[in-house]
């Protein structure tokens, strides 16, 4: 096999996504795609999923879309939100909990698009509850410890709690993938 | 093997901080990146359940009229999605945005001192053909005034949002026109390593030109990898 074009660069989501990539969230007269309910929060085994957007001064950002996606051998998951609706600029997810694949620790996937990004992060959700299966996890032990916590998500309840931060002494850890 | 050969090509796209683009000097993560042994969630397609697009989803002249027809010049942008061998990425999703013909987005946010035009929105969809092959009717997007630096200017441009098999391949770009000559002073284009500027830069399509109604652009698109299979569920 071999290479014959070269990838596209990518290039910034800028400010002004909304009403073509979260319209009805935004408010904008045109059909969502997607949105940020992967299972209908009337599901009696929803989860919430929601967190802030953190900039190097540790400033919530109100002008980020995140995609939280996910698959596991029983169901699989899309969603898309913007930071820019609900109070506090938080993103919002209901899903159903990811299950663990391979006796891995069972996670989502999240990617974070942002006007000052050139190309967007992308990261993973793990969760507090899942102790024993995060001790074992390879992905986390690659990580330093002292930087691990970064991807676990606080659990209150059904409401798991996962901000991210770009910079700073709690930076999350962001995956080359 | 294949990791190698197709990882993100540092060669062609922009480094995450690039301080003359002022915003990504809070944004941009400061730390290394950790490499990942991609996972089944890595592998997955993006789900949007059995949602059908519109008609006119893919027109930006027509899909959302008022009282007319938007103003500016009609153009029709269209190309191929391929990935990195060449070979065409049937059945994804290509969404795109972008201001009006006066250089002024929809955006709540956007304060520019331009008009409106309430026959246009500036957004729409399509996805590709089994040829990997997408289309769209729109207007031609005005420059803008942005405040990065003094008399800083946008050039003019289509946002895009593109999918491909699977996570890695994940794409938001911006198609530029050619010749423009605000693309030297503009610190988001200047961002993308030389190498890499033609690929983002659409060309002059004289022969898919619609004669007395619309020029033609052609922007393909090459996603990363060699995965082909489309697992997009639309």
């Amino acid at each position: 096999m071999e290479k014959k074009f070269l990838q596209t660069p990518s290039q910034t989501v800028g400010p002004y996504f909304a009403y073509g990539l979260t319209p009805e969230q935004y408010g904008y007269d045109f059909k969502s795609l997607v949105a940020n309910e992967l299972i209908s929060p009337l599901h009696p085994e929803a989860i919430i999923v929601k967190g802030r957007v953190l900039d190097g001064n540790g400033e919530v950002i109100p002008d980020a879309m995140v995609e939280l996606w996910h698959k596991d051998n029983e169901q699989e998951g899309f969603g898309r939100f913007g930071t820019g609706t609900l109070p506090g600029n938080e993103y919002l997810f209901y899903a159903l909990k990811p299950q663990s694949v391979d006796c891995n620790a069972p996670y989502f996937s999240l990617i974070v698009f942002m006007r000052g990004q050139l190309i967007h992060s992308y990261t993973r959700i793990y969760f507090a509850d899942e102790e024993s299966l995060n001790e074992k996890d390879s992905v986390l032990n690659q990580i330093p410890e002292d930087r691990r916590n970064t991807l676990i998500a606080s659990k209150t309840g059904n409401v798991y709690q996962f901000d991210v931060h770009m910079q700073g002494d709690n930076e999350t850890v962001f995956f080359e993938v | 093997m294949s990791t190698i050969l197709f990882s993100m090509d540092e060669s062609v796209h922009p480094p995450k901080l690039y301080p003359d683009y002022k915003s990504t000097v809070l944004r941009a993560p400061s730390r290394p990146m950790i490499v990942l042994p991609q996972g089944l969630s890595e592998m997955s397609g993006p789900v949007f359940g059995d949602y059908q697009l519109g008609e006119f989803d893919h027109d930006l002249t027509k899909n959302s009229i008022v009282n007319g027809n938007p103003l500016g010049e009609r153009i029709v942008v269209h190309g191929k999605v391929l990935n990195e061998l060449g070979q065409p990425i049937p059945n994804t999703l290509v969404e795109i945005w972008q201001a009006n013909a006066a250089g002024r987005y929809v955006h709540k946010v956007d304060k520019h001192e331009a008009p409106l035009d309430p026959n246009f929105l500036g957004t729409g969809r399509t996805r590709t053909d089994k040829d990997g092959y997408y289309c769209f009717y729109t207007i031609k997007p005005g420059a803008y005034p942005w405040g990065n630096h003094f008399n800083a200017w946008r050039p003019n441009h289509i946002h895009f949002s593109l999918f491909g098999p699977n996570i890695t391949t994940r794409l938001v770009t911006q198609m530029y026109f050619p010749g423009d000559p605000l693309l030297q002073y503009d610190p988001i284009f200047q961002g993308v390593p030389e190498k890499g500027r033609p690929l983002v830069i659409a060309s002059f399509d004289l022969d898919r030109t619609e004669p007395d109604f619309a020029l033609a652009y052609r922007f393909d698109i090459i996603l990363r990898g060699d995965k082909t299979t489309p697992f997009e569920k639309l």
